[in-house]
């Protein structure tokens, strides 16, 4: 299968052609800006202690409820920022352009607002809160609140690249199936999806990676409590309260899964 | 918020702040001194309204603040952060601030804090005791064990032999008053000042227990204060009369 044009495999640069010397500079500066904190990160643990602070019941509780929870929210941003990064791509309607603004609004808003507007929407005593008690379920303060924490605030991300990658890959493909008999469904399952997959494997790798490092609103609308609600970010932030090293440990660890991730899914893929 | 400012910016006229001590005249700085205060984020209220009492009982001093969570401004502070005066919720991070030599002299107590049982209006679960919080099935939201109320949360259960189980310990009061305001949780352990401070918002449930926790405020001059005169005034205007009035009239008690 040829990859399509939005994705294809970076060819070879032939060095120095488009990149005068004196970008050199900036970009080292933008590279260290990010790496150096990192760095410094590094120097303040203590190594002995490392295996015993990342190790407590408390962290290993953490964290892997931020890899349970970061894995269904995952899930569910491919099962519904799919769909709407097709509609979005493959259709033209009035007032699509606001409708992709409002779509994109986690992104900007800080995720304290949107532990809020979660709280007021599905909260005890927010809009759905009463349809949801009727039905038996309440969502504050458990893990279903963390995970559609998680999936509000890493959902743009998954269908800002879908969609990128849906509009860049063009339809010539699609054009053609549809054109040798294929019914949309099949085009959709056989054509669509196959082409952008790199796209959506590197969206569905972003979201992960938001939803491990989510903290602002789920801590405002899941509550914090060891094993049920308390991921990593929120666990690190609590470790700090008393003991600065096994927060810096935590912190060291939180990088460690998250460059995993991102780098192993990305390299593999040739996306990132 | 805005009526507490202007009441606190009318008021000085009327309580007639100390005007005893020369406006530092050492610092020779003229207009547009500033004194920064780092002050825990319980404080937010009463220390705007005595800094704004002391900027009128020192013409051309401005008084800056910092709130936040004793232990972050502690740290921030060890890191070198540059400020006058650090007041803390507590004894233990203002014993960081100690053992990392950033403050001056010993801190001096100005208020102590107990816990208070916050439900939201009506007090819809019916919580009367801190006996009544290990019902079951009602949803109690205290503070982490690693921040001040949670510790204190942590001595009345033992005193009291009531041991809870909440679904969330949140990372600070402010949180803990949240979830009860916002009616997601059933009742919630805060300070009194925090529920006299939330007004009409919750109800405020005392209970005896409380009194095996009482957490204490101190306050210290910062040693790398550029402004050393002025931060011990300001010290003293927290410690003295009208400062206590201020920390008294918000639920706090006596040092």
């Amino acid at each position: 299968m040829r990859p399509s044009p939005a994705v294809r495999r970076p060819t070879p640069a032939v060095s120095g052609l488009g990149r005068p010397s004196w970008l050199l500079v900036p970009a080292a500066l933008g590279m260290l800006f990010i790496l150096l904190p990192v760095c410094a990160m590094l120097t303040r643990i203590s190594w002995p202690d490392l295996p015993a602070l990342v190790g407590s019941p408390s962290s290993v509780a953490a964290l892997l409820l931020s890899l349970r929870t970061s894995l269904a929210s995952t899930a569910l941003c491919v099962l519904l920022g799919t769909p709407m990064a097709v509609v979005l791509a493959r259709t033209s309607f009035r007032g699509q352009g606001v409708l992709r603004s409002l779509v994109l609004l986690p992104l900007v808003l800080p995720p304290v607002v949107s532990g809020i507007a979660l709280l007021y929407t599905f909260g005890r005593r927010g809009l759905l809160g009463h349809t949801l008690d009727v039905l038996g379920m309440q969502v504050a303060f458990t893990t279903t609140a963390v995970v559609m924490a998680q999936t509000f605030v890493a959902l743009p991300f998954l269908v800002v690249s879908l969609e990128g990658a849906l509009r860049t890959g063009g339809q010539r493909y699609e054009e053609v199936a549809a054109s040798l008999g294929a019914r949309p469904s099949t085009v959709f399952r056989r054509v669509t999806l196959p082409l952008v997959l790199p796209g959506l494997v590197s969206g569905a790798v972003l979201s992960f990676a938001r939803s491990l490092g989510e903290f602002g609103a789920t801590i405002t609308f899941a509550g914090s409590l060891q094993g049920v609600t308390r991921t990593l970010p929120l666990e690190i932030y609590l470790q700090r309260e008393t003991d600065p090293q096994a927060a810096v440990a935590l912190s060291i660890l939180l990088v460690a899964v998250a460059t995993l991730v991102i780098g192993t899914t990305g390299r593999r893929r040739g996306l990132l | 918020m805005v009526v507490l400012a202007t009441a606190a910016c009318g008021g000085p006229s009327s309580s007639a702040p100390p005007r005893g001590q020369e406006p530092v005249s050492a610092a020779a700085g003229g207009t547009g001194r500033a004194l920064t205060v780092f002050a825990a984020a319980s404080l937010q209220q009463t220390f705007t309204r005595i800094g704004t009492q002391f900027e009128h009982a020192h013409p051309g001093v401005r008084v800056v603040f910092s709130f936040a969570g004793s232990s972050d401004l502690a740290a921030q502070l060890v890191q070198g952060a540059p400020a006058d005066v650090y007041a803390s919720a507590d004894t233990r991070t203002m014993g960081e601030a100690v053992s990392g030599g950033v403050v001056e002299g010993a801190p001096v107590v100005f208020a102590t804090n107990t816990l208070e049982i916050a439900v939201p209006p009506g007090n819809p679960a019916r919580v009367r005791s801190f006996a009544d919080l290990a019902r079951p099935g009602l949803k109690v939201v205290v503070c982490a064990p690693q921040v001040p109320c949670g510790s204190a949360t942590d001595r009345v259960e033992g005193a009291s032999g009531v041991a809870l189980r909440p679904v969330s310990e949140e990372q600070s009061v402010t949180d803990v008053l949240g979830k009860v305001m916002t009616g997601e949780a059933d009742a919630g352990l805060v300070y009194v000042t925090d529920v006299r401070r939330a007004g009409s918002r919750v109800d405020g449930v005392p209970f005896a227990q409380s009194r095996v926790a009482v957490n204490t405020y101190p306050v210290a001059v910062v040693k790398r204060s550029r402004n050393p005169a002025l931060a011990r005034q300001f010290v003293t205007a927290v410690t003295g009369a009208s400062g206590q009035d201020v920390l008294r009239a918000a639920g706090f008690g006596a040092p």
